[in-house]
């Protein structure tokens, strides 16, 4: 098993802190402890590369540069950090002149970056280097009876990822197979949940966050499971606003993937962040062999 | 009555902006757009557009400078790279996006305090004075510089519910020194490099 650091990015030490709060468990419970990246900085998201692209690939140079450091690869659970990180490695490592003149200038500031370190998603180590077999073998708790909605949301599985299909991705969709929940078929699994149009135009945002709501009750999932922090920060908090709007009941509660990991490797509710929810969990815990709780 | 001219003549068009877009999003395909409207018919934001993503690209292809800057499609570019990957004639349309975004950044071509320009400004500032963005630090900016402060009172209800499951983070997030110092070499080397 290679070693990861792991960066965290803004969200999940603030809105998201419950994607952290599982993923390290289950990372350590599969037997692959993550470290974070020591002194990692903002990956700067789509911000940076909208008002400035050289500089953008810049900052994550040095993440990356901190990475090959420490001799490993960097596991970027958020899609935004993932993406950026990504982005920035391939094109600094492209050859253009742009990148080597971006390459020579992170060298003088003592951030030499060589391409040796890679970026990879946590759903891509899961599937790829873990695999389902194993997974499976470690479930203690089937989630049995339990029908999720998987929502992939945009940027993990585009434009860059080689693990699974820009259209049409499935891996999230074996993965809670696997641990024994049903995956409805969820048509908008990849239908982009606006982002960050949410806080700055929002009558489009929440438009598109209520037909991501509307299709996954439809389809009659008892959650959605996401692997991005912007997608359920836009699909749980705004559920309030989007039932008073449109006059529907398109509550659902909506949870990060490792946390429904966590519950199948046996882990107690109260150490995946479940307590992090808005919205009321009880039909779901309902569902949950043991309430959740030790097994 | 007036009776206004609706068509450019070619002496009006940008000859340049073509290979400036190329340029600036690493994109060479451009001009291998067959406007089939696959772009367009996968977004999910064309409904709300002025011009659609496909109307984007012949305006890039033709030299429309001013009506590709100054189009609404620009900001409403969620980056969820739906047409990049679709696209048959393998344009980066987001990344065209985003290098029109930095063009209409640069002219200053956007409605005034305009909230999206304005977040990623602000963000872009957080970042390099202190490495890393504070989530309400970040918002108050945003809100406070586009002058919808009216706008954080009806978020009211949302920060209430993030307070109370802990998830609001108020405090200064900061990098250590000596990368706050590395961080600023970046930016000055780069700067000076100019795009």
């Amino acid at each position: 098993m290679n070693r990861y650091a792991y960066f965290p990015g803004c969200s999940l030490k603030e809105n998201s802190k419950h994607y952290e709060e599982s993923m390290l468990p289950v990372f350590e419970a599969i037997g692959c402890p993550l470290e974070e990246l020591e002194d990692w900085n903002c990956c700067g998201a789509t911000a940076y590369f909208s008002v400035d692209g050289n500089m953008a690939a810049a900052i994550c140079g040095r993440n990356l540069s901190l990475a090959e450091k420490e001799g490993k690869d960097i596991l970027a659970p958020c899609a935004g950090c993932y993406l950026t990180l990504k982005k920035s490695s391939l094109f600094l490592q492209s050859g253009e002149p742009a990148a080597r003149k971006i390459l020579e200038d992170l060298k003088r500031a003592g951030c030499e970056y060589q391409g040796r370190s890679a970026v990879k998603h946590p759903l891509e180590v899961l599937i790829r280097e873990v695999g389902l077999e194993a997974i499976r073998q470690k479930v203690v708790r089937r989630l049995t009876g339990l029908k999720v909605a998987c929502y992939y949301g945009c940027q993990v599985v585009r434009p860059y990822t080689d693990f699974d299909d820009p259209d049409h991705p499935t891996t999230l969709d074996s993965l809670m197979e696997a641990l024994g929940a049903e995956a409805v078929d969820y048509s908008a699994k990849t239908r982009c949940c606006g982002g960050l149009l949410t806080g700055t135009i929002e009558n489009v945002g929440l438009r598109l966050n209520y037909l991501l709501l509307k299709e996954a009750k439809r389809k009659g999932a008892d959650a959605i499971v996401t692997i991005c922090p912007l997608c359920l920060f836009n699909l749980e908090l705004l559920q309030d606003k989007i039932v008073k709007t449109y006059k529907d009941d398109v509550k659902i509660p909506v949870f990060f993937f490792s946390q429904l990991m966590g519950l199948a490797l046996g882990l107690s509710r109260d150490d995946l962040g479940f307590s992090r929810s808005t919205i009321p969990l009880e039909a779901f815990w309902a569902k949950i062999r043991n309430g959740g709780h030790h097994v | 009555m007036d009776i206004e001219r609706k068509v450019k003549y070619e002496h009006e068009l940008n000859a340049g902006f073509l290979d400036d877009i190329k340029r600036l999003s690493h994109c060479e395909e451009i001009d291998r757009c067959i406007q089939c409207g696959t772009c367009s018919s996968s977004c999910p934001m064309s409904v709300y557009m002025d011009h659609p993503p496909r109307k984007i690209i012949g305006f890039i292809k033709n030299g429309f400078r001013d009506e590709a800057l100054r189009s609404f499609t620009v900001w409403l570019c969620s980056s969820c790279y739906t047409c990049q990957v679709r696209c048959p004639a393998k344009i980066k349309i987001t990344d065209v996006m985003y290098a029109l975004r930095r063009e209409a950044i640069k002219d200053k071509i956007y409605p005034r305090n305009f909230s999206i320009p304005v977040m990623d400004k602000e963000m872009t500032k957080l970042i390099v004075r202190d490495g890393r963005n504070s989530e309400m630090r970040l918002i108050l900016r945003l809100y406070l510089k586009s002058f919808r402060p009216f706008n954080l009172v009806k978020m009211a209800p949302l920060g209430l519910k993030l307070m109370k499951t802990g998830r609001m983070g108020l405090k200064r997030n900061r990098i250590k020194k000596q990368g706050r110092k590395q961080l600023r070499a970046i930016v000055k080397a780069i700067k000076e490099n100019g795009q």
